[in-house]
């Protein structure tokens, strides 16, 4: 009964993860910069659906996913792209800047106490295991949403040119591909995975502040770089592994409260192990 | 008018200047090519002409249009591409898919079709192997995408980089044959080789590049029978 209920505590966890893990891991293959204020479009995500979900709960999910790919449209256009082809450092400290300014309005705008709602989805049994609806309906937006993005990404022409994007810029363009539009599809991409991922945080934690989003964030990151940074199906099997993770420190109480110490020590013996991930292949750069 | 002109360009990368002060020109229906030893500055020049690299200083016109400011994914669309060096396939995406990334621009459905089937019908062995990975193809095989793959664009001028690069003898025939071949059909092409025995063969005129800089032109038998030429490029 622990066994069925830890996984089922792993895919939704590890699920949500993945989810925004692949925002990271799209942003990095595509547009080769890490995106640290991609935590924060899912802060963003949360406070919308607290403003929205008295009005119904669906308005709540749809405004999540509209705000956040305008902040990562407005994020996009206004700080990175003028500097497309800058130094990665430049680069690398606009992204915690973005970050920390998304962070600092929620506070001078909306304060630093956190808001929340109340949901109760209620539970149902499946024998002698009783499980949240949050959580089935998080497993299972979770693997719709991953299967289609592959889907997209493989049999779509707009996905192919991002992975042509991702493995070679320069050949990409000489086969007409607007690159600069490819990068901003990958933003608006990542930010509605970003706001899928919020829906089923806030559900979940019931409470949003500020920093909202910097815990997921950085775990997500984390799981993109288990599964090899760039790599899509990489994304999900490092969110999953964390998510399974998660949950079997969740089980054994004496090691719960080290969940986060044991999550990064994993990274780091990964990274020991195969500096490019479990999925993450080397690569070349070129003009 | 040339179909492709090429004005007092100079391109930096830094303070290193690669390319001083080049003028040239390809007309329609020509095939013309840059020889020039290693690091002469041949793919510099070719990349900025594709807009890949911008020029410090001069002018490029398409068609009597000036497309220095224009980026690359438009170039392409106005026909003009390139098979680059070291063909640079995508080679996570499989033999079928590369080549639809070539047609990337393209809206024509049908055209698009009856341009796969002679790709096929000119190189069977990407048809059997159009399902597979491009990194897994030999070296002769990556070529022979990289050129179906910028002929999918359906361009008017065709620049290839060096296309018979570390390839076998047999291969490189074949790789001339087929730069013949599409010439043939009416694509414009701008080859640039090290190796200038076989492209000057086939070229109308050439340019020689040397650290940058013009150095010689003429139509491909005048440099062929050149003196100098053959010492320098032509191994004897
Ligand atoms: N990215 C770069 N940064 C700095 N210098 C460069 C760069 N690319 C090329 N160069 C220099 O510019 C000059 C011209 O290089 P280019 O690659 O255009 O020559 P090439 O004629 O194509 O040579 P090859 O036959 O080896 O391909 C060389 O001196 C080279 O070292
Ligand atoms: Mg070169």
């Amino acid at each position: 009964m622990d066994f069925i209920t830890m996984i089922i505590n792993g895919l939704s966890i590890g699920g949500t993860y993945a989810i925004i893990a692949l925002g990271y891991t799209m942003v990095y293959g595509i547009a080769k910069m890490l995106n640290f204020a991609h935590g924060d479009i899912i802060m963003v995500g949360g406070y919308t659906i607290v403003l929205f979900f008295p009005i119904s709960p669906v308005v709540g999910i749809i405004a999540s996913v509209i705000f956040c790919v305008i902040v990562g449209i407005v994020v996009e256009k206004s700080a990175y792209k003028p500097l497309r082809g800058a130094s990665p450092l430049a680069v690398l400290i606009t992204a915690i800047g973005v970050s920390k300014l998304l962070q600092s309005a929620a506070q001078i705008f909306i304060g630093s106490e956190s808001k929340g709602i109340t949901v109760n989805l209620g539970e149902i049994k499946m024998g002698s295991v009783k499980i949240s609806v949050l959580t089935l309906i998080t497993i299972l937006c979770s693997i719709a949403v991953m299967v289609a993005l592959t889907l997209f990404v493989k049999y779509t022409k707009t996905g192919r040119a991002m992975i042509a994007v991702s493995e070679d810029r320069g050949a990409a363009q000489l086969m007409g591909i607007n690159v600069n539009f490819i990068i901003m599809i990958t933003f608006i991409i990542g930010s509605a995975l970003a706001a899928v991922a919020s829906v089923f945080l806030v559900f979940k934690i019931q409470d949003v502040g500020p920093i909202f989003g910097a815990m997921p964030g950085i775990k997500a990151f984390a799981a993109a770089v288990i599964g090899g940074i760039g790599s899509i199906p990489g994304a999900m099997v490092g969110g999953v592994v964390l998510g399974f993770i998660e949950a079997v420190c969740g089980m054994i109480p004496p090691i719960t409260p080290y969940t986060d110490a044991i999550e990064f020590a994993i990274l780091i013996i990964v990274l020991l192990v195969k500096p490019t991930g479990f999925l993450g292949k080397k690569r070349r750069e070129k003009v | 008018m040339a179909l492709l002109e090429v004005k007092n360009l100079d391109v930096h990368y830094g303070v290193i200047q690669a390319i001083k002060n080049i003028s040239f020109e390809v007309n329609e229906g020509e095939i013309v090519t840059l020889i020039g030893a290693n690091g002469a500055g041949k793919t510099t020049t070719m990349q900025s002409i594709m807009g890949l690299i911008h020029p410090s200083r001069g002018e490029i016109y398409y068609n009597g249009q000036k497309i220095n400011n224009i980026p690359s994914h438009k170039i392409v669309k106005m026909g003009m591409t390139q098979v680059p060096e070291g063909r640079r396939i995508f080679s996570e995406l499989t033999v079928y898919e590369n080549l639809v990334m070539g047609a990337y621009t393209r809206k024509d459905k049908d055209g698009i079709e009856k341009d796969f089937k002679d790709i096929y019908a000119l190189f069977p062995r990407l048809e059997e192997r159009k399902n597979q990975i491009a990194g897994t193809l030999s070296g002769g095989e990556q070529q022979m995408l990289a050129m179906g793959r910028a002929i999918m664009s359906k361009p008017k001028l065709l620049m290839l980089d060096e296309p018979s690069m570390g390839l076998s003898p047999l291969l490189v025939d074949q790789v001339f044959e087929i730069i013949k071949h599409f010439h043939s059909l009416g694509t414009t092409i701008l080859l640039v080789e090290q190796n200038a025995n076989k492209s000057l063969a086939i070229s109308d005129r050439a340019y020689v590049l040397k650290n940058g800089e013009i150095v010689r032109a003429g139509t491909g038998a005048e440099l062929l029978a050149n003196d100098e030429i053959k010492k320098d490029y032509l191994g004897g």
